[in-house]
């Protein structure tokens, strides 16, 4: 009764009683306008006399078509992996104790910290062919920088992070409740971590994986380095809108963003109702 | 549930792990030696090589890259970009929490999705919009070359760039905090007859100070750190328009891989700098 009578109370009074909100609000959708959506809104309405056929002449162009698969193919590539790998980091992090451990959970954000020039630079050091890593690789045939698998790399080095965060949470709240009774049951571990621990485990890593591939699509500036930037074979889609403008063909630059843009739309989409998901899931 | 409140407070989860929710040792051990071979691999290396690599000529080389007049400018010019973008988007991100948290409204959600919109945008793509903008082709470009007013391959360029890039960092680090803490001490306070700034400076700024604070130093890493957005809007004027980033890639493409690395482990410390700033804010929000 009493619970009612107040939750009612709260809301009708929670409406307008703080003062503020038409500044607030005011200043937030200007600020948003000017900043963001405004500017955002040139690409729809170019002042470059982008036409429908113009529009897909570019869009369907071989080079324009083979930056988008690159993108596309790596993005997926490296989410994937980061996936696996950042359920292995978060796993450890939650579960076990050791000696570093705050250290290790600390390096998890260094690719949110560093600047994407630094990672890309060092990146290529690492993987040329007179690098650390690349001289090793050199003799099994195997080459990284300049191909599609550095650009790989470079993408899972910036999404690890995304897939680490959105696990770890979720996997600090686990009622290990479920656990015990699986085992109380018989269960071993392996079939207790595959029945009971990754169905509730699914949607994050679903969502990580959603970040850090949205985040690789857009990625320039680890890529460009250790690419290569070849036509057809190593060219990203946010690397052609750069040299499109270089080259001052402001309609190609924006016919190739606008279909980025809605590749990058689509994805939002889909992790917000995956986060959704997953919140209703974990309830 | 209030009159429900156990005498003992029951242990913290941790403890609840019994050896049936655990792995063996040898597993356990496997498993972190494989999580840290793959942080030693993914994350340790390239920072390391950072360091390596600008000190593999000595530190003459190192020091003369730093102090050169272009790299001091550099750092100038991120400096001062930083300066202006990060408090601008600082207003914001409070402003906009106040409003989407303490107020119901229609359309919330779709708000939020707003703000986060940088977040999916290329940073190419961040910096092609104010070409497009204020570029030569662009809406207002033939207005502003009558008026002799450079906002593309100048500094108001790189600045409304940075803005976008780091727009939602502190409004997405509030929202979900002042969510959370709902509204019932401002309502408190303002029952007890505190107005408006007195409520956020003495009630919500103490309450969300921490989360300010992180928002805004991931902020300022970005800001200083951005490259592909700027690097549309720049031009590469060397001494002029170059941020510490674009340093970076003029340096490297010139082979000039001490000194490009040199200049990135400044980059690099800011980013140490940004890391251990947070797990110490961390640390302070767990107790």
């Amino acid at each position: 009764m009493n619970v009612t009578t107040k939750a009612a109370a709260g809301a009708v009074s929670r409406r307008r009683l703080l003062p503020g909100f038409g500044i607030t609000m005011g200043f937030s959708v200007l600020y948003l306008s000017l900043v963001v959506l405004l500017p955002l809104s040139a690409l729809l309405f170019n002042s470059t006399g982008l036409s429908w056929a113009k529009f897909w002449d570019v869009a369907t162009d071989a080079r324009v078509l083979a930056s988008y698969r690159v993108s596309l193919s790596t993005a997926a590539a490296a989410a994937l992996i980061d996936a696996v790998l950042g359920l292995l980091l978060a796993w450890v992090l939650v579960r076990y104790e050791f000696p570093g451990k705050r250290l290790f959970d600390a390096l998890i954000d260094l690719p949110f910290a560093l600047p994407t020039a630094v990672a890309g630079v060092s990146l290529t050091a690492l993987y040329s062919q007179n690098g650390w890593i690349g001289s090793l690789l050199e003799p099994l045939g195997l080459r990284v920088a300049f191909t599609p698998l550095g650009i790989t790399l470079a993408l899972m080095f910036i999404g690890i992070p995304f897939v680490v965060r959105t696990v770890q949470p979720v996997l600090e709240d686990l009622d290990r409740d479920m656990e015990e009774a699986a085992a109380t049951l018989g269960a071993g571990r392996w079939r207790t971590f595959v029945r009971i621990v990754m169905p509730e485990l699914f949607p994050p890593l679903l969502t990580g994986f959603a970040l850090a591939f949205a985040r690789g699509i857009g990625e320039y500036g680890s890529v460009v380095f250790i690419s290569g930037n070849m036509p057809m074979r190593t060219e990203i889609a946010p690397l052609l809108i750069m040299s499109k403008l270089e080259q001052f063909d402001y309609a190609g630059a924006t016919a190739v963003a606008l279909l980025l843009l809605l590749i990058s739309f689509l994805m939002l989409l889909v992790i917000n109702s995956l986060q959704h998901w997953a919140r209703k899931s974990s309830r | 549930m209030a009159g429900t409140v156990p005498l003992h407070v029951p242990a913290p989860r941790k403890s609840v792990s019994s050896p049936r929710t655990t792995e063996s040792k040898a597993v356990k051990w496997v498993l972190i030696s494989l999580a840290g071979l793959v942080l030693l691999w993914l994350i340790a290396l390239p920072l390391i090589i950072v360091l390596v690599e600008s000190l593999k000529r000595g530190l003459d080389v190192y020091w003369a890259a730093l102090t050169d007049p272009d790299a001091a400018s550099a750092l100038k010019l991120t400096l001062l970009v930083a300066a202006i973008t990060v408090p601008l988007n600082t207003i914001f991100g409070v402003t906009a929490a106040w409003a989407v948290t303490k107020f119901r409204f229609r359309g919330k959600g779709f708000l939020i999705t707003l703000i986060d919109l940088p977040f999916a945008v290329s940073p190419v793509i961040g910096g092609l919009i104010f070409i497009l903008v204020f570029g030569s082709h662009g809406w207002f470009g033939p207005w502003l070359s009558n008026h002799d007013i450079k906002i593309v391959f100048a500094l108001p360029g790189i600045v409304l760039a940075t803005l976008f890039i780091t727009f939602p960092f502190v409004a997405r680090e509030l929202i979900p905090l002042m969510e959370e803490q709902g509204t019932q001490e401002e309502e408190a306070a303002i029952t007890l007859g505190a107005h408006g700034w007195q409520i956020f400076w003495r009630v919500t700024l103490p309450n969300i100070k921490w989360g300010l604070l992180y928002g805004i130093i991931l902020c300022n890493a970005r800001a200083m750190g951005e490259f592909g957005a700027v690097s549309v809007v720049s031009g590469h004027i060397r001494g002029e328009t170059n941020t510490l980033p674009l340093h970076v890639e003029i340096l490297y493409n010139e082979y000039q891989f001490s000194a490009s690395f040199a200049v990135a482990s400044l980059l690099l410390l800011l980013a140490l700098v940004t890391m251990i700033v947070k797990s110490l804010l961390l640390r302070k929000n767990a107790h």
